[in-house]
């Protein structure tokens, strides 16, 4: 009980110096500097288990593709400072400055008490929006063709502040913590994800009509950013509803950005991922005030580590995300042609996928269609 | 272990001191369906019927003609209550002490209003008051139903009256609102109980499952919401040991991971359980794997009460008034709520007649790719009895 009110100050604290940066700048924008070489040095961190095959894959294509990025490889492995367990300086200094990172998979411990690696990026960099496309990937079978999402997911608050108590033995509060700061911001993002997107649609999703006050505050926040950006259509759908038509049929959905409070987002992100095949083929952006970092959002994989079997499509896909949001358009739409084509010609894919290749196979396939 | 389960009783009584007496034998024994009996006066049974707002209205109908076509010893108490507005309160009072004289419900969905000026949930305040804390949801693929998924067979069993849905909000600071979401070990505990017994009452076995026997799996986010989840999560485990000699195994499952889970790979699931906001999103998940709100049925079953209303709760004020709904959903809680009376004799045959109208495409309604009205629905499955 102790521990959480702690945890809850602690919370409160770390959120303080964002407040208030949300109220005036729009979104957060890439400001990385080139080299003089004419490169962007991008932050690198490989993760743990298949993380560092599936990394290796990135680098090759990378590096055939032409793209002007420098890896700056860290590890995010936690070390013991002062008696917590902490992120190593030196990988938060990189992200500091180069202001873009990728990452794949983190183990994290459980049972052990100490807060996932994950949670711990997303505070020290204050990543307050998790965008989540989901797209059919042709070549790889399942009920549901046609779907086209994207979401975005409140990443800081919600039903992730961390307060809970126990009033008495057998009774627990947890708290849902929803502020018109973190709401303004996820949905001025929202609002100009969708510009920059090109879909003319934001939908808020929202259980406004159980939760009046919690919810009510994130959509009134939505309304009000709306107002600024009267070329987008605005509406709003009941969380139910919202889960009952993706499932019936996705293609509807793909006018539009939805945006929402951070479990729901959990949630239905990773429903839409299940309707295109699973974790291992979605990417996954979390874009913060001080750096965004991009990431493969599927395990570590332990079992198949070390194998050279893992399907690095996830973390590629991710990486495209990052190359849209440093504005390097073409040779995103160079690598993701490269790489859709191979899935779809289905020779060279890897076991999950139902094909036979290995990791390099497949990212030499992919190279190989980049040269062509 | 005795004291525990001191300590559990005393903690019902702490949370339900406002109920009934029943609260005491919580920890000590298995939650079953109502005690004491509905009423048969003069050999029919009354039943509070409330059409609820939307479709409500138009898929009562069909069961009312329905039920007068076969005869069904029932005697409707109707309350035309409607959350549209909050004048309704009077009549959405009466409604509940209706329900508390009948002891059996069917409802429609009421509408609620988003405003932080409106009404609270009546849906949520009714399964309050009346403390119906279990939600049963059946999703199984029926033939005639358009859907991308075969071979689903699950039981949703949520809880129904506390977690997310308490309706405890507050702004602490303008600009900053905390929500609370109550979860207490008693009613975890009789949700769990619920859902084993559930599962054994319904033979859920093999099934061309893995498994050999029934499975329950526990829906929460105990990764994040480590006390409030945890403490329905680890009670579902304490509860889950003492139904291991039935054969009944069990497992539990992340939120977000189920609900990837369930479009891809509906077939693993058996019995599933959940606090309240879970439940909302996976029977949706559900019903639309099977196809859709307009065929999934439902209900809701306390102690003392049981009001059954379809398995997806959706007003569907978009098509209201247009005839254009499915009834289905509503034909089958119907016939729920007559098993539940001991009728089922004509339970089976409404249900029958139903199924067959959905599986021969006679009257498809717009949802199942036709465009059959409600009334021709009604007709065929009149015309099937």
């Amino acid at each position: 009980m102790l521990a959480s009110r702690y945890l809850s100050v602690s919370l409160r604290q770390a959120k303080a110096p964002t407040r208030s940066y949300a109220t005036f700048s729009p979104t957060a924008t890439f400001a990385g500097k080139k080299n003089a070489e004419g490169k962007y040095t991008v932050t690198l961190i490989p993760g743990d288990g298949i993380g560092p095959e599936i990394s290796e894959s990135v680098k090759e294509i990378y590096a055939a593709a032409k793209v002007p990025i420098v890896w700056e490889e860290v590890s995010v492995a936690p070390i013991l400072k002062d008696g917590k367990t902490v992120i190593p300086d030196e990988a938060i200094a990189s992200v500091k400055r180069n202001t873009v990172a990728l990452k794949g998979p983190l183990a994290t411990p459980i049972g052990t008490g100490h807060v996932s690696l994950n949670l711990t990026l997303r505070r020290t960099f204050s990543l307050f929006a998790n965008v989540r496309p989901c797209v059919s990937i042709q070549g790889y079978k399942t009920p549901y063709d046609n779907v086209d999402t994207v979401l975005i997911r409140e990443n800081t608050e919600g039903e992730y502040s961390g307060i809970e108590h126990e009033v008495v033995d057998g009774v627990v509060q947890s708290i849902k913590l929803i502020t018109r700061d973190a709401s303004d911001r996820v949905a001025r993002y929202a609002f100009h994800y969708a510009e920059s997107v090109g879909r003319n649609r934001v939908t808020a999703v929202h259980k406004a009509n159980i939760m009046k006050q919690s919810d009510g505050l994130f959509l009134d926040s939505c309304r009000k950013v709306a107002e600024e950006y009267p070329k987008i259509q605005y509406d709003e759908d009941l969380l139910d509803r919202v889960c009952l038509q993706i499932v019936q049929n996705p293609a509807p959905f793909s006018d539009r950005v939805m945006v929402m409070p951070n479990l729901y987002g959990d949630i239905l992100s990773d429903m839409c991922a299940g309707l295109i095949g699973g974790l291992g083929l979605t990417p996954s952006g979390n874009i913060g005030k001080d750096a965004s970092i991009f990431e493969a959002v599927h395990g570590s994989a332990p079992d198949i580590a070390g194998k050279g079997l893992a399907n690095p499509t996830a973390l590629l896909l991710s990486s495209l995300m990052m190359l849209r949001h440093m504005n390097l358009n073409e040779h995103a739409a160079k690598i993701e042609k490269a790489i859709l084509g191979t899935i779809a010609q289905g020779k060279t894919i890897t076991g999950d996928l139902g094909g036979k290749a290995t990791t390099k196979q497949y990212a030499q396939a992919i190279v190989d269609k980049l040269r062509n | 272990m005795l004291p525990a389960i001191a300590r559990t009783s005393a903690n019902c009584r702490l949370v339900l001191r406002c109920r009934r007496g029943y609260a005491t034998t919580l920890g000590a024994t298995t939650p079953s369906l109502t005690k004491r009996l509905p009423r048969k006066l003069g050999g029919v049974y009354t039943v509070t019927l409330i059409p609820g707002d939307g479709i409500g209205a138009e898929i009562t109908d069909s069961v009312k003609e329905i039920f007068e076509h076969v005869n069904a010893p029932i005697e409707w108490e109707q309350y035309n209550v409607s959350g549209v507005s909050s004048a309704g309160e009077s009549l959405f009072k009466a409604a509940v002490e209706s329900m508390q004289r009948n002891k059996v419900g069917l409802k429609g969905i009421l509408f609620t209003p988003l405003e932080t000026s409106g009404h609270i949930s009546w849906n949520v305040a009714m399964r309050q008051q009346l403390d119906i804390y279990a939600s049963v949801v059946v999703c199984k693929s029926i033939r005639g139903a358009p859907t991308r998924h075969n071979n689903v067979d699950f039981a949703i069993i949520r809880e129904n009256t506390e977690g997310e849905y308490s309706g405890l909000e507050h702004q602490s600071f303008p600009g900053v609102v905390e929500s609370l979401k109550v979860s207490t070990r008693a009613k975890a505990e009789r949700i769990s109980r619920f859902a084993f017994d559930f599962a054994l009452k319904n033979d859920r076995k093999a099934r061309g499952r893995p498994h050999p026997g029934a499975n329950v799996t526990c829906v929460h986010k105990a990764n994040i919401m480590k006390l409030g989840d945890g403490l329905f999560l680890n009670t579902f485990r304490r509860v889950a040991e003492e139904y291991k000699a039935s054969g009944i195994t069990y497992n539990d499952m992340i939120v977000d991971n189920t609900s990837m889970q369930l479009v891809s790979k509906p077939g693993q699931f058996d019995v599933m359980v959940m606090p309240n906001l879970y439940g909302a999103i996976t029977s949706n998940i559900g019903a639309a794997l099977v196809g859709g709100p307009g065929i999934v049925p439902g209900c809701n079953i306390g102690r003392e009460y049981a009001l059954f209303e379809p398995g997806c709760r959706h007003v569907a004020k978009d098509i209201m008034g247009t005839n254009k709904a499915n009834p289905a959903a509503m034909i089958l809680s119907s016939t729920m709520m007559l098993r539940h009376l001991g009728l089922d004799a004509i339970a089976n045959s409404i249900t029958a007649a139903t199924y067959d109208v959905i599986a021969q495409g006679q009257a498809k309604t717009p949802d199942l790719g036709g465009n059959a009205s409600t009334s021709d629905f009604t007709a065929a499955v009149i015309k099937n009895l």
